[in-house]
């Protein structure tokens, strides 16, 4: 809850202090800075620095051409890198009029399925870490280490994929990986369940995190949130059902939204359990995708100089954070003119200075855990 | 609402001020001018046909051939489904754009990274500052005649070659 | 203890008596603290590791020794060795006296603590009295190190703690009235004595107030040992170490000592009060069979409480300050106010307890343990089904 604190005149004076919670903290959100205005425990303002982690991605994609872009777009968001590639993937492929063979689409929507339940178990785990609860954290990276295990058998990597091309995916499903994904999912179920048992509705837990930082429809619309943020405040707005990219239109599956159970809807508590219901929805896709897949080719033919036609596009698609804005310009030329990447954590980090009034420092842990904030994302 | 009805209610209210529908392949956009942009942003978020909620994408782009800076913005509406794309041309070699920050609050940010990456002057910002790269940065980096500095505080910024064999000078 | 070294000492008289008095106290004093307390402490810092690791399936150390066993022993030669950083700004003698103040606080009270029959440093006639007092000096070193690394980080976990302990003092105080009423004195080995061996003649069974009583104790003691969920002061996500984030190498180490042996004084405490101590069934004639016994039955009752509390550390996530506060205040003193009313209340009503009340808490308990269990072995079935490795 947010402490109403009335400072009578002729009071007693106190000074506000200035804190830093530095780049480096135990925080598992990587490298942000927070210049914190407090009174005491109770914040005036909490003012983000970011920029710590900017390796200007966007400046590299204009050396090192379109093929060779695809590697540094996992950096973008290393946590569910999947989304970055497809994105990028996408940009190239609208400009250049390529199209995606059906069972590289399909390919496509496993990899970024699985890599989003991989964001999700991290967020879950480094939210009840952050909080205080540790053990949830090692149950949730340990159905993480599976996940990887499968992406490993699939592309090599475990964390920096780079298993998407231009004009589909780079190999094919490996033989007996859709049974692996299936038992995989009937394991990973019972699994959430007993994360969500031992933490979700423990009533420390609830009240650390229910109605703190409320963030009503109209601010979240107007800071840009997206995902499961914007989800959170009542929005049922999911890029994969509003304007379906790729093979998402052959899928049956829930948008979930917050209710506001324990506290406002659109508080700290709503964002944790939209994570958690979102990752029993991607099971759903995931079991569709691995029925369903077509036979054929798994890429298109595309050309090792890549030059697509002059234009610009802006290509969006739904990443483990919200949906991903890349604005692309090309001139005709093997390199691409100017890449933009818009990111969910970016809006997130924008508005927690404007929540932050009011919190308890404390607060500002959980809040900074709930928006699922990673600091690749918003520095690039 | 479709891209040429937006643009023609846009210039029944504002008339000069916004272009024709332009088509490139793929997307098509509408050019607003640089010192009225707010005022059609504002009307483009309030009004009850378009409702767009939501801005996007805001992205800053060097056209050094073209002598202009152009600043591309994504708006989506929420409510109807619909999204529209307007490009605003700033003069390359002092860019002022007017800013969004009082009609939609993510423009506060990314208005900053693209004062920060490109330095255009968003005029009216409330905290126009660097973002991304320290305060005492000197240069825009995503400008197409941006060079680097050869030392940051006494850091060289010219990687020396990772090869170094010291091979034996032959007369 | 007192009669065990005059009889050491011998003819000596006067000043060369006191000095001789003075030295076997010190050297037994040290003997206790750095041949037990110490190794207890480091004992208990691999055993929480090693039982926290196996809730978050993992293993813990294993290392160093069989099982990890000298994992303690390891880092303490490691802080030892550590270089001794002050920050230039800290106060310098303010910055080196803070771990002792809170060591200090924290071994006065192995003083009074009863380990069997004959097994007791000093059975104060005013034991229990004695240590909350003394346990409460932690709070001035934590103050100390918290103020005078001179680091507002520290500085706020110094507050937070010094705000903690002093508040969770009440509760906790008043926590222990109902067994101090129904024992009718402070002495711990009184407290005992009025106990008898059988479960359901420990205090905490007297009553379902003595009970509700035991609950608030246990938490409250809890809180005044900065452990989960009350661990705010230290909490690692935010504060880096609270007011021990500017000590590094034996320093630090002591801080943490500090806490793992708290741990041993809570079990210890809360035994002694509300769990019959070391009471064991008069099975044998012979003394020392019977010290050894009542020592074991006291440890293992100890070591219990000990790892409830690494259990609860890694299982409840961390309370913030101010629901910490409105805890305290708001909750746990009335409920604890009105335990020692009652107490008071049925004391009087029945001068010679209650047997029927104190079978039926008995039994609630032991049924509340049975249905626990039960959930245990649900649990375990349904992780049995689970299970999956890439291998197939």
């Amino acid at each position: 809850m947010s402490v109403e604190i009335e400072f009578e005149q002729g009071g007693l004076a106190t000074e506000e202090m200035t804190l830093n919670m530095g780049p480096q903290h135990p925080s598992t959100h990587g490298v942000l800075r927070f210049i914190v205005k407090a009174d005491g425990e109770v914040m005036r303002k909490a003012t983000p620095d970011v920029g710590y982690l900017h390796r200007s991605i966007e400046k590299i994609a204009e050396k090192v051409g379109w093929h060779g872009f695809m590697p540094y777009t996992d950096r973008v968001d290393y946590v569910a890198a999947m989304a970055c590639n497809q994105g990028w993937a996408m940009c190239a492929e609208t400009l250049g009029g390529i199209e995606v063979p059906r069972r590289g689409e399909y390919c496509r929507i496993i990899a970024a399925e699985l890599s989003r339940i991989c964001s999700h178990l991290l967020a879950i785990g480094a939210t009840g870490m952050d909080i205080g609860a540790v053990t949830p954290f090692t149950h949730a990276l340990r159905e993480r280490e599976m996940i990887n295990d499968l992406i490993e058998e699939l592309c090599g990597a475990r964390l920096t994929y780079n298993y998407m091309r231009i004009g589909g995916v780079a190999w094919d499903l490996p033989p007996g990986f859709r049974k692996k994904v299936a038992r995989y999912l009937d394991h990973l179920e019972p699994c959430i369940h007993e994360i969500n048992d031992l933490l979700s509705y423990g009533k420390i837990y609830t009240e650390r995190l229910g109605g703190v930082a409320v963030v009503s429809p109209a601010m979240a619309m107007s800071y840009g949130l997206v995902g499961p943020n914007l989800r959170a405040s009542g929005l049922k707005h999911d890029l994969r059902k509003d304007r379906p990219y790729s093979v998402y239109g052959d899928f049956e599956f829930d948008v979930p939204v917050g209710h506001g159970e324990m506290g406002g809807v659109g508080d700290c508590w709503d964002r944790y359990m939209m994570r958690i219901w979102e990752i029993f929805e991607s099971v759903k896709i995931l079991r569709q995708a691995v029925d369903k897949i077509p036979e054929g080719p798994v890429i298109a033919k595309v050309a090792r100089t890549f030059k697509p036609p002059a234009g610009d596009v802006h290509v969006r698609v739904e990443a483990a954070r919200g949906d991903m804005s890349w604005y692309c310009v090309s001139d005709g030329s093997e390199y691409p003119y100017r890449v933009h990447v818009r990111t969910g954590s970016f809006a997130a980090m924008s508005i927690i200075e404007e929540l932050s009034k009011g919190l308890m420092i404390a607060d500002l842990v959980a809040v900074i855990a709930t928006f699922d904030i990673v600091a690749p994302e918003v520095d690039r | 609402m479709d891209t040429q009805a937006i643009q023609r209610k846009l210039e029944a209210a504002f008339g000069g001020v916004v272009g024709p529908v332009a088509s490139g392949r793929v997307e098509s956009w509408i050019e607003v001018d640089p010192d009225r942009i707010d005022e059609v942003a504002a009307m483009l978020a309030g009004d009850a046909d378009t409702r767009f909620e939501c801005l996007s994408n805001l992205s800053g782009v060097d056209y050094p051939a073209h002598g202009h800076i152009q600043v591309v913005y994504n708006l989506i509406s929420y409510t109807h489904g619909h999204e529209l794309t307007l490009k605003v041309n700033a003069d390359r070699d002092s860019p002022e754009v007017k800013t969004l920050s009082g009609v939609w609050a993510a423009a506060n940010w990314l208005e900053r990274e693209v004062f920060d990456l490109l330095g255009v002057n968003f005029v009216g910002h409330p905290d126009l500052r660097r973002i991304l790269l320290p305060d005492d940065w000197v240069g825009n980096p995503l400008r197409k005649d941006y060079v680097e500095a050869p030392d940051y505080h006494g850091i060289s910024t010219i990687r020396e070659s990772m090869l170094r064999i010291d091979l034996p000078v032959k007369d | 203890m007192q009669a065990f070294i005059d009889g050491l000492i011998g003819d000596a008289s006067g000043l060369q008596r006191e000095i001789y008095y003075l030295v076997g106290m010190l050297g037994f004093g040290a003997l206790v603290v750095f041949g037990f307390i110490l190794p207890l402490a480091g004992v208990f810092s691999w055993l929480e590791r090693r039982v926290w690791a196996r809730m978050q399936s993992r293993i813990g150390p294993n290392r160093v020794g069989p099982f990890g066993a000298l994992q303690w022993l390891a880092d303490g030669l490691k802080n030892l060795l550590k270089e001794d950083v002050i920050p230039q700004a800290a106060d310098p003698w303010l910055f080196r006296i803070a771990p002792y103040v809170v060591v200090t606080g924290f071994v006065a009270a192995w003083v009074a603590i009863p380990f069997a029959g004959p097994l007791i440093i000093a059975d104060l006639n005013i034991g229990i009295l004695y240590i909350t007092a003394v346990t409460s000096l932690v709070v001035i070193g934590i103050l100390m190190a918290g103020w005078s690394s001179n680091n507002k980080w520290s500085m706020l976990g110094g507050i937070r703690s010094a705000t903690q302990i002093v508040s969770y003092e009440i509760p906790a105080g008043l926590a222990l009235f109902p067994a101090v009423l129904l024992s009718g004195t402070l002495s711990m080995q009184g407290i005992i004595a009025a106990q008898g061996w059988q479960p359901w003649m420990w205090h905490m069974f007297h009553s379902p107030f003595a009970l509700l009583a035991f609950l608030l104790f246990f938490t409250g003691l809890l809180a005044e040992g900065n452990r989960t969920p009350f661990d705010l002061p230290e909490a690692e996500s935010e504060l880096v170490a609270g007011f021990a984030t500017e000590y590094s190498g034996m320093r630090s180490l002591l801080f943490f000592l500090a806490e793992w042996g708290n741990l041993y004084v809570i079990g210890a405490l809360v035994t002694t009060l509300y769990m019959g101590g070391w009471q064991v069934p008069p099975f044998t004639e012979n003394a020392v069979l019977l010290t050894l016994a009542q020592f074991a039955t006291f440890v293992l009752k100890t070591f219990f409480w000990v790892f409830v509390a690494f259990w609860i550390r890694a299982t409840l996530p961390r309370v913030r300050v101010d629901q910490l506060m409105s805890l305290c205040w708001k909750y746990m003193v009335p409920m604890a106010l009105a335990a020692v009313l009652a107490t008071a209340t049925l004391m009087v009503v029945f001068p010679e307890g209650s047997a029927p009340l104190r079978y039926a808490t008995f039994a609630i308990v032991v049924l509340a343990v049975l249905q626990f269990f039960r959930r245990v072995v649900f649990h375990l079935r349904r992780a049995r089904g689970m299970g999956w490795t890439i291998a197939g």
